[in-house]
């Protein structure tokens, strides 16, 4: 394949698109609440009102506004619809020739909408994931075609440097650094990995990505094999995510096939292959030494750093690991550049970040917006604040490795620093609402049961402590903790996190040393409450 | 051979470039904790018992798979090191079944040294008593997990000096357990050789000859340390 | 001055530590020109523990209601506890039970399941005292002041850790001949 050929599959592909396009979203969250059936629904009232030459239902990947699913887009209209079923499906058909509509449309001036700047998601709602015709018909592959020939590796890097991208699986390391430093090492066999294994309860942006525009993962990822002089990719990705898995089989095969995959890509000297290896449910896998073992068929567990994988990575090999975000930003930058992006974002947090919205909130679902956008935008203004009149008490950011963000901050901008300054993280970009109802210190033992039960257990301060600050908690839930289990729990969140080998145990006290920043009168409730309501006399601990 | 100098707890070592600050250490007499390191064998650094603080890091690194670098200022006994390593230990007894009255290896177990060490008289964390097995199928060893640390010295000395790599860990966190072969009681395992390295290299009671009883434990390090010069120096003899 | 009042008592474990307390010999001549013995197993007739106890040495672990009844009272009335030996500081060999989780699972392995003839589970309330669910170290249960390991502790660790009490400082618990455990 040459640019030529590209070009014209992507014309091919614009030529055969009907006037009308109706795009059911086909991804996980609205398939779950029917979305196949309305999809097929609207099939056949397509061929029975005779509009098949003016109309099609595609699937789509994530429209985003995931509270209200299913969710159905008609192009170029410009019409949402949410919560349709197969038996309103017949007037989003008719509502084509004119005529009024059952369904519910969604206010396209609705702020969770028109706040979003779509970079990443560009693609996501827009095209079939599993028909790379439709990828590169808005321009998918251009980048990796103008990567390989008319850039030289280290231009690439110098780009992806120069934009400011952050890796986005939660950790912030400035991707082109990364990049540079595999680069660096000596020529040889070299990978690259992206990290799929997105596990923190309540997030959901890699699976929409992946579900939605597989293609651009696969082309970022193509592109740094290319700036590193690597050869060969892997996908480390959870089985919990079928859809995810099989769209990136489909779109593996679909770029083989068309030799945007495999050797002398356009016709270059380059040659990239991607294989998939799916995790057996380990939360620690995302850690990227546990990842690296268990891409090598070993047990998942981490292993001390340095040497952290660009100079020792899979099988002792320099390896560049990102997550999937952080690949699907690759694409706009080589197209738009590095300044453009740049521009986006704050000073030191470049571009956009993509948030799971969920919790107590009117609007769940897919969002992303640029860097520096306040909490309160997103929560608020975005995701419509707290159903049914209640208040927001905090939100949680960073999963069980993170910390909450108290009421008083939300007008805090989201970009790394100054979500680690409130003690919490960036994390990969799950964000739960908890409203005045939530009781935080439960919300801190849940985390600590996630902590715990996803341990490894190779090192003992996450295998035992866990275990230990899990007890502690509990005793505060049940009302049974005194004053020392207060000092005691701190004293043990310090130790096991400085002492844990990897980044699970050093992260796990996290979600309680928050909730004892900001909350911490809710244990000290719990304590009074517990003293006065015990009969039996207190069980102390030695001194 | 390039040599480093650096201090440890205010004393100047000079060692060889390729060696670890447990190592330096070690060579200067200065004692720091370990229970998972095993010479002769790789390192997992998961015990954490060795971690040292570096002047000018903040985060704790463990001595054993740590380099000595030019000018390193270690210290090994800080009051933080103290107050960690004791819970590092107290862990340890609180999530096994450590019954030093009844163990063979009382008097002669790492673990138990391990608390005189770090000068735990008794542990703050509520004892778990899981429910362990014991595995006796072996006609001349005995595998009691209740004992076990999880420091896989067994796993490492078995697959890296003999050869044979009976042992592996199965399960995740607290349910974690030494397994033989594959997940099989010890004496169907086939591939195992007998050989007793296990046991040599078993910090606690865990491993065990049959027929010993409480204190009874004696291990031959030395035969590890052995092998390894043979295999690595051609030294064949003892 | 006036004698320091010591007591020792023994709750879930094998009495070896005031075996190991006798062993002191003609030290405990010595002793009780410091201490006056209030209340022991093996060194006074007195049934009822009394007010105002210096220094007590605990034996044994919390393992059924009247070492719990007991054990209350101790902290109550005494300004020293010392954890005395593996069985108070640790559970110990009382606390391998606790594996089979409950207290119902031992009694019925113990009573009914190991029975050779007469297979019944004790239940005289007032007379056996009810098992715990778990047989639990004293610093479970009350706060400790001291722990002394060993099983038993040695007559010359028992001897360490007193003797400096006696003077009004305290005991040195460190190093393998004072916290040893086993």
């Amino acid at each position: 394949m040459d640019v030529s050929e590209l070009q014209s599959m992507a014309k091919q592909e614009r030529d055969r698109q009907k006037p009308h396009r109706i795009l059911c979203c086909t991804a996980a969250g609205c398939l779950s609440s029917g979305a196949a059936k309305v999809k097929a629904r609207l099939e056949e009232e397509v061929n029975i009102a005779g509009l098949t030459q003016a109309a099609e239902v595609c699937s789509v990947g994530c429209l985003r506004f995931c509270g209200h699913g299913p969710l159905v887009a008609v192009v170029p209209d410009g019409l949402l619809y949410e919560q349709v079923t197969p038996e309103n499906a017949l007037s989003i058909i008719t509502a084509l020739q004119g005529k009024a509509t059952e369904a519910i449309l969604t206010d396209p001036h609705h702020p969770f909408l028109t706040h979003q700047m779509p970079i990443v998601l560009e693609n996501s709602g827009k095209i079939n994931p599993e028909r790379i015709e439709e990828y590169i018909a808005v321009g998918g592959y251009q980048s990796l075609h103008q990567a390989l020939l008319e850039m030289t590796p280290a231009d690439v890097v110098t780009e992806i440097s120069r934009s400011g991208l952050r890796g986005r699986g939660g950790g912030g390391y400035p991707t082109g650094l990364k990049w540079a430093t595999v680069a660096k090492m000596p020529t040889g066999q070299k990978y690259v990995v992206c990290n799929a294994d997105e596990g923190d309860p309540g997030a959901f942006m890699d699976r929409s990505v992946l579900e939605s525009d597989p293609h651009r993962v696969l082309e970022g990822m193509a592109i740094a094999g290319y700036a590193i002089g690597a050869h060969h990719g892997f996908i480390y990705v959870r089985a919990e995510y079928p859809l995810a898995i099989q769209h990136l089989q489909t779109a593996i095969h679909q770029a083989k096939h068309y030799g945007l995959l495999g050797s002398q890509i356009f016709d270059s000297p380059f040659d990239f292959k991607i294989d998939i290896r799916i995790g057996a449910g380990a939360f620690v896998c995302g850690e990227e030494t546990a990842l690296i073992h268990s891409i090598e068929g070993g047990r998942g567990t981490p292993r001390p750093r340095p040497p952290y994988p660009a100079e020792a990575g899979l099988w002792q090999c320099p390896t560049l690991i990102n997550n999937v975000e952080t690949f699907a930003n690759i694409v706009p930058i080589i197209r738009q550049g590095a300044d453009w992006y740049a521009s986006i974002g704050t000073e030191k947090s470049k571009g956009t970040k993509v948030f799971a919205l969920t919790g107590k909130v009117n609007h769940a679902g897919l969002i992303e917006v640029p860097m520096g956008t306040t909490v309160r935008q997103i929560v608020e203004v975005m995701g419509g604040g707290v159903p049914d009149g209640g208040t927001v008490k905090s939100v949680q950011t960073g999963g069980p490795s993170g910390g909450c963000i108290p009421a008083a901050e939300l007008d805090t901008p989201v970009d790394y620093e100054s979500l680690l300054k409130l003690g919490t993280m960036m994390g990969s970009g799950g964000m739960i609402v908890m409203d005045d109802q939530t009781n935080m210190v439960q919300i801190a033992q849940f985390y600590m049961d996630f902590c715990r039960s996803e341990s490894c257990g190779k090192c003992i301060p996450c295998r035992a402590g866990t275990v230990q600050l899990h007890q502690l908690l509990s005793k505060f839930v049940n009302r049974e903790a005194t004053l020392a289990d207060l000092e005691h729990l701190e004293a043990l969140c310090h130790m096991v996190q400085n002492t844990s080998l990897c980044g699970l145990g050093i992260s796990a006290p996290n979600p309680v040393l928050s909730t004892l920043r900001y909350f911490r009168q809710e244990y000290l409730d719990l304590i009074d409450q517990g003293q006065k309501s015990l009969h039996q006399p207190r069980v102390e601990l030695g001194r | 051979m390039s040599v480093r100098t650096l201090t440890i707890d205010g004393v100047d070592v000079a060692i060889a470039a390729d060696q670890t600050i447990l190592q330096a250490a070690r060579s200067a007499g200065i004692p720091i904790p370990t229970l998972c390191h095993l010479d002769g064998v790789s390192e997992v650094a998961a015990c954490r018992l060795c971690l040292v603080e570096i002047t000018g890091m903040q985060k704790l690194v463990p001595a054993c798979v740590t380099r000595v670098a030019e000018g390193m200022e270690v210290q090994t006994q800080t009051p933080k090191l103290q107050d960690y390593r004791r819970m590092v230990v107290e862990l340890l007894f609180s999530e096994g079944n450590h019954v030093c009255a009844i163990c063979v290896a009382n008097g002669n177990c790492d673990l138990q040294d391990a608390a005189i060490e770090v000068g735990m008289d008794h542990t703050r964390f509520p004892y778990q008593f899981p429910d362990r097995p014991v595995d006796i199928s072996h006609p001349q060893f005995g595998m009691d997990h209740n004992r076990c640390i999880l420091c896989t010295r067994c796993v490492r000395v078995c697959d890296e000096i003999e050869g044979a790599h009976v042992w592996d860990v199965a399960q995740r966190g607290a349910n974690c357990y030494i397994v033989s072969g594959m997940n099989q009681p010890w004496g169907a395992v086939s591939a195992c050789t007998s050989c007793g390295k296990c046991v040599d290299a078993c910090p606690t009671g865990a491993i065990f000859r049959k027929g010993e009883t409480t204190g009874e434990k004696e291990r031959d390090r030395a035969k590890l340390n052995f092998l390894v010069t043979a295999r690595e120096k051609k030294e064949w003899t003892r | 001055m006036d004698k320091i009042k010591l007591a020792t008592v023994w709750l879930a474990g094998c009495s070896g530590c005031h075996m190991s307390f006798l062993d002191l010999d003609e030290w405990l001549i010595e002793l009780v020109q410091w201490a006056e013995i209030v209340y022991s197993p093996v060194g006074s007739d007195r049934k009822d523990y009394p007010e105002n106890v210096d220094v007590c040495l605990v034996e044994g672990g919390v393992a059924n209601e009247d070492n719990k009844t007991m054990i209350l009272n101790v902290r109550q009335r005494s300004k020293i506890l010392i954890s005395f030996g593996d069985c108070a500081v640790t559970a110990n060999v009382p606390g391998m039970r606790n594996m089979l989780e409950g207290s119902e699972p031992v009694l019925r392995r113990g009573y009914s399941e190991l029975a050779d003839n007469t297979a019944q589970v004790p239940d005289e309330p007032g007379i056996v005292p009810r098992l715990l669910d778990q047989v639990l170290p004293v610093h479970q249960v009350v706060a400790v002041d001291i722990f002394m390991p060993g099983c038993p502790p040695s007559a010359d660790r028992i001897k360490a850790t007193i003797e400096p009490l006696f003077r009004g400082d305290r005991p040195q618990m460190v190093g393998r001949d004072m916290i040893k455990f086993g």
